[in-house]
């Protein structure tokens, strides 16, 4: 029975993981106002780098590589958050078809790229932990689980703590919510929300290098299949609340896993489709809800999507 | 008005059109153009990579009597129409759809290009130039049932599938009622991800299934993440469609490999004869287009012995794995004793066999 | 030396045509550097990517064909960009849309005559407008952001496809595969008018386009589109409900991305399958854009993106670039043009430093 649960815990995980990288990343670029729908594209373009990097230099690099591989994943995905963030802050385009370009663009170009390392394998990047804790069939529950996962939780508690503790956060949350009057107290609006959308596209970087290194370490055209769209559903679930965040990550993880568990054990009475669809309809609730409720702290940030145009 | 009809501008913008590919030459005997459309890539290592060898293989035997090309991921919607007209277009006499979702549109083009030969992969609407090819999959899924069988130590085995047509029910049926043969005991469960392609939803349910109790996996699924998983788990798997061990090799046992070469030639050598008929070819190990992949270390010595003999039983006829008597889920009996299902039950087949957990 | 950027007081109209020209212009001359360097053959892949489709007349139906959805969505939808509503779930309704109308169709399987089919694209039409009601309602009564809520929806109206198909509308005849049964002869529309090679989807794109363009430039209600989105106060000293506009963009937008979705089923394919969805609905809003939420920039700019899908096929069997090229142009264009909106409102300006003068001076 304890295996049981403890078989059962670790997929989730597994599953849960890629969307809370992205969906982490994402909610920082969206409390400080800025709505990227690119995040599958940029992860897309994160695993295609990953992976090209590990198997890149696995051979020189031997156990450095995947790490490497996973720094790079960031940076490309940063870099190309900053094609998006040069075209909406400094050049005032519309977030929302910038967003759908980026997507559109990452989708292509991690294809291009990654055409030459269909078929290729690199060995998954799935333990941190010496084999005696990681493969002990009761304590691989805390410890068997690839760098990326412990990764992603400490940078949900990091993210969290600096969004309500710190004074930087507290700026960032301040250009979301009102930026020209962040901008006349002297705040550096536009630098904020660049840094805050390269963050959110480093994390949907790493998010995406997962699938490509951790789950199936090869790479196939779009394997991300769409899990960039639940990562922006998760934001908006989690009413862009840290907590909710990961409490909501893993709500989806394991409606996932049950979905699995429930055809394997021979019980199909309701369709995949109506658990597929379950976290955007839940998404969608759950604005309705806190939309019109008014509860502040926990609505969408007053400027999410609206270019800043200072008067001056 | 001007008519802007087909019939006006093909020929007119077919000799305009600059296409490299296309060759002049009135007096030699021309090279036959065979066409591929491809549903994947064809490093994919799977299903398109299997047509690509075939085709490779065309080339080879018949050198210099024909010529192939390809076009490569071919969405299967509405947009694989140009890409089936653009290959008709460019002179292609005989082209292969590789994929059942082209089977409207093989049939909807074909109708505009009746002097070209057309060949639908795993479909079934056929016209005076459509033929359609399929392969007895389920022959191989046989062999791998028998090895999972022998070889499962849980007496519980798994099977990944996208979606329940009667390809996918034949191979899961195949694959449980030899696995029961050698182990009558032996039950395997099964999820269908309802997707063609989500590597990450398959690398779950195998590790699902693998959760449950399942020491042998085998799929249905484009990519070789269940391999990977079973690599990990430390647990055994079969590749699906061409030999997947670089993925796995520890858990990879061995796989069905799929040989298109043999029909593709025939079926050029048929244009070329001028012996074509539109057919529904349904060819198996005897035939040349089925093998199994080098069976991996971990398969004993009696095991493979066993395999082989099913392979020359499938080839010589004495052997059918759907030989009654066969129950369904529900205990009834659906193949009387002795008696073989036909090739129609089959193509039709919706049920699973008892002791399939769906 | 600096570069100042100076409001105009009225966008440019020159460079509202410029732009989207350039940025066409500007994508074939990367696309031929960079594929150059890649290692294919540059030049010839822009060519047969962008020229080939316009020059070949036995192209033209394809563009044609892969046009016309296109532009029936994007003109509901630049409709509401005006008024900076912005629905992304065109696919959703779109998807909603060619239910609702197959739904007619197969209650009805032994209808005769053409009112069949106008029932179908009424149903398709009321389709798309229920689907983009939903959020409609909660943009106005919730004040949930259009942008979520449309999105969400496409993935929901997905998997309510996916159900359908493979389930309470899976062809008997179909060997079990997730696809409907085929409409009926009754029911479906030519590939292409009779006598002629033109999708009747894009003759309804056409009459679309004029009456869109009525509505935005001679109607009191494209005014007041315009205005709403431009300049919300002002719109609602002059009467003009805010409220009212999200509904009516939302539900025209909604509708015609099912009309759309209904005439595709109705003359391509005439049945439903799991390939239906081919992302029109988020192409359409490439197209808004790079149209310049114009009814004929609109049309233009579907042609062109029309062009690429179709040229980017050829390119993969002539010249074998992959096929993700497609995108990679699509993607780079809307780029382009995005960055070049800049021009439209601003003027660039190239400013020589002035001599420096002492503070004393300067205040007197």
């Amino acid at each position: 029975m304890l295996t049981f649960i403890i078989d059962a815990l670790v997929t989730v995980v597994g599953v849960t993981t890629p969307i809370l990288l992205a969906a982490t990343g994402e909610l920082v670029v969206e409390k400080s106002g800025v709505l990227n729908l690119g995040v599958e594209g940029m992860m897309l373009i994160g695993a295609v780098t990953g992976f090209a990097v590990a198997l890149t230099y696995g051979d020189s690099l031997g156990d450095f590589a995947p790490w490497l591989g996973v720094l790079c994943a960031a940076l490309a995905g940063a870099a190309s958050s900053m094609l998006f963030a040069v075209l909406i802050l400094t050049l005032g385009s519309n977030q929302v078809a910038t967003g759908l370009a980026l997507t559109i663009f990452g989708i292509g170009l991690s294809s291009l790229i990654g055409a030459g390392y269909v078929g290729a394998v690199i060995p998954p990047f799935d333990t941190l932990f010496p084999d005696s804790l990681a493969g002990d069939p009761l304590w691989r529950v805390i410890f068997g689980y690839s760098p990326l996962v412990y990764f992603a939780l400490i940078m949900i508690f990091v993210v969290g703590w600096f969004l309500n503790r710190t004074r930087a956060g507290l700026i960032l949350r301040a250009v979301g919510e009102n930026d020209i009057s962040a901008h006349s107290i002297g705040y550096p609006v536009i630098a904020i929300r660049y840094a805050a959308i390269a963050f959110g596209g480093a994390l949907a970087g790493i998010g995406g290098s997962y699938f490509s290194m951790v789950i199936t370490p090869m790479w196939a055209e779009q394997m991300t299949a769409g899990r960039g769209w639940i990562a922006l559903a998760l934001v908006v679930f989690s009413g862009w609340r840290a907590g909710r965040l990961l409490a909501g990550a893993y709500f989806f993880g394991i409606l996932m896993t049950l979905e699995l568990y429930a055809k394997a054990s021979g019980f199909s009475f309701l369709p995949s489709q109506f658990w597929a669809s379950m976290p955007y309809i839940m998404a969608v609730a759950v604005l309705a809800v806190i939309s019109a409720r008014g509860v502040t702290g926990s609505e969408a940030p007053a400027c999410l999507g609206r270019p800043f145009l200072p008067s001056s | 008005m001007a008519l802007l009809t087909r019939r006006n501008f093909i020929g007119t913008a077919a000799a305009g059109l600059a296409l490299p590919a296309l060759r002049r030459s009135a007096f030699a005997a021309e090279p036959l153009k065979v066409g591929f459309v491809y549903l994947g890539a064809i490093g994919d290592y799977g299903w398109t990579w299997s047509h690509e060898q075939g085709r490779k293989a065309l080339i080879d035997a018949l050198k210099g009597q024909v010529t192939a090309n390809y076009v490569e991921n071919v969405k299967e919607d509405a947009s694989a129409i140009p890409v089936m007209k653009d290959l008709a277009e460019q002179g292609n006499k005989l082209i292969f759809t590789t994929s059942y979702g082209y089977m409207d549109q093989t049939i909807e083009v074909a109708k505009q290009f009746p002097d070209v030969k057309w060949e639908h992969c795993t479909g079934y609407k056929r016209a005076d130039n459509v033929g359609t090819y399929n392969s007895r999959f389920y022959q191989g899924r046989a062999v791998t049932g028998s090895i999972a069988g022998a070889m499962s130590k849980t007496g519980v085995i798994g099977y990944v599938g996208s979606f329940k047509i009667p390809e996918v029910v034949m191979g899961v049926n195949a694959f449980t009622l030899a696995a029961q043969a050698v182990n009558p005991k032996i039950t395997s469960k099964l999820v269908m991800i309802d997707t063609w392609f989500d590597p990450a939803k398959e690398a779950a349910a195998a590790e699902t299934l693998a959760n449950l109790g399942c020491d042998v996996i085998a799929q249905h699924v484009d990519s070789p993440a269940v391999l990977q998983v079973c690599e990990k788990r430390k647990i055994y798997g079969f590749g699906y469609g061409a030999d997947m061990s670089r993925f796995a090799p520890k858990a990879h046992l061995t796989a069905s490999l799929d040989l298109w070469g043999p029909y593709y030639i025939s079926r050029a050598k048929a244009v070329l004869d001028g012996t074509w008929k539109p057919d529904d070819t349904w060819w198996g190990f005897k035939e040349g287009i089925l093998a199994m992949a080098p069976y991996s270390k971990a398969v004993p010595d009696n095991v493979q012995a066993a395999a082989d003999k099913m392979i020359a039983g499938w080839k010589d006829g004495s052997y059918d794995v759907f030989t009654g008597p066969i129950s369904d889920q529900s205990g009834k009996e659906r193949v009387p004793a002795g008696e073989r299902m036909k090739d129609a039950d089959l193509l039709v087949m919706d049920w699973y066999v008892k002791g399939v957990q769906s | 030396m600096r570069i100042r950027l100076e409001k105009r007081l009225t966008p440019s109209r020159f460079m509202q045509v410029a732009t989207p020209v350039a940025s066409v212009l500007l994508t074939m001359a990367l696309g031929a550097i960079i594929f150059q360097l890649i290692g294919f053959d540059g030049p010839h892949a822009i060519y047969e990517t962008f020229i080939t489709p316009i020059v070949s007349p036995f192209k033209w139906q394809d563009v044609a064909t892969k046009a016309a959805p296109l532009i029936i969505i994007a003109l509901g939808l630049s409709l509401g960009n005006q008024a900076k509503i912005w629905n992304i779930g065109a696919e959703g309704q779109y998807i909603i849309g060619a239910i609702a109308g197959a739904g007619v169709a197969f209650a009805l399987p032994d209808a005769q005559g053409f009112w069949i089919i106008l029932l179908m694209i009424a149903a398709g039409v009321l389709g798309g407008m229920a689907w983009a009601a939903v959020p409609a309602f909660l943009k106005t009564r919730y004040r949930v952001s259009e942008v979520l809520s449309t999105l969400m929806l496409v993935y929901v109206a997905l998997q309510v496809l996916s159900y359908l198909i493979g389930g309470p509308w899976k062809d008997p005849n179909g060997h079990n595969f997730p696809q409907t049964p085929p409409l009926t002869a009754a029911q479906q529309l030519p590939h292409a008018i009779p006598g002629t090679a033109i999708p009747p989807g894009l003759a309804v794109a056409v009459v679309l386009t004029l009456v869109f363009w009525l509505l935005t430039t001679r109607s009191v209600y494209g005014f007041s589109v315009r205005t709403v989105g431009a300049a919300p106060n002002a719109a609602r000293y002059g009467g003009f409900d805010a409220s009212r506009t999200v509904w009516t963009t939302l539900l025209i937008s909604g509708g015609m991305a099912g009309l759309a979705g209904i005439l595709e089923v109705a003359s391509q394919l005439g049945q439903i399958n799991l390939g239906f969805p081919s992302g029109y609905g988020f192409t359409a809003i490439i197209v808004s854009f790079l149209g310049r939420l114009n009814p004929v920039g609109v049309f233009l700019a579907g042609l062109i993106l029309a062009v690429t899908y179709v040229g980017g096929q050829v390119a993969q069997t002539v010249v074998h670039v992959p096929n993700a090229t497609a995108g990679i142009f699509q993607a780079t264009m809307l780029f382009f043009i995005l960055a070049s909106d800049i021009l439209v409102r601003y003027r660039v300006r190239v400013i020589r430093d002035a001599p420096r003068v002492a503070p004393a001076e300067a205040v007197a």
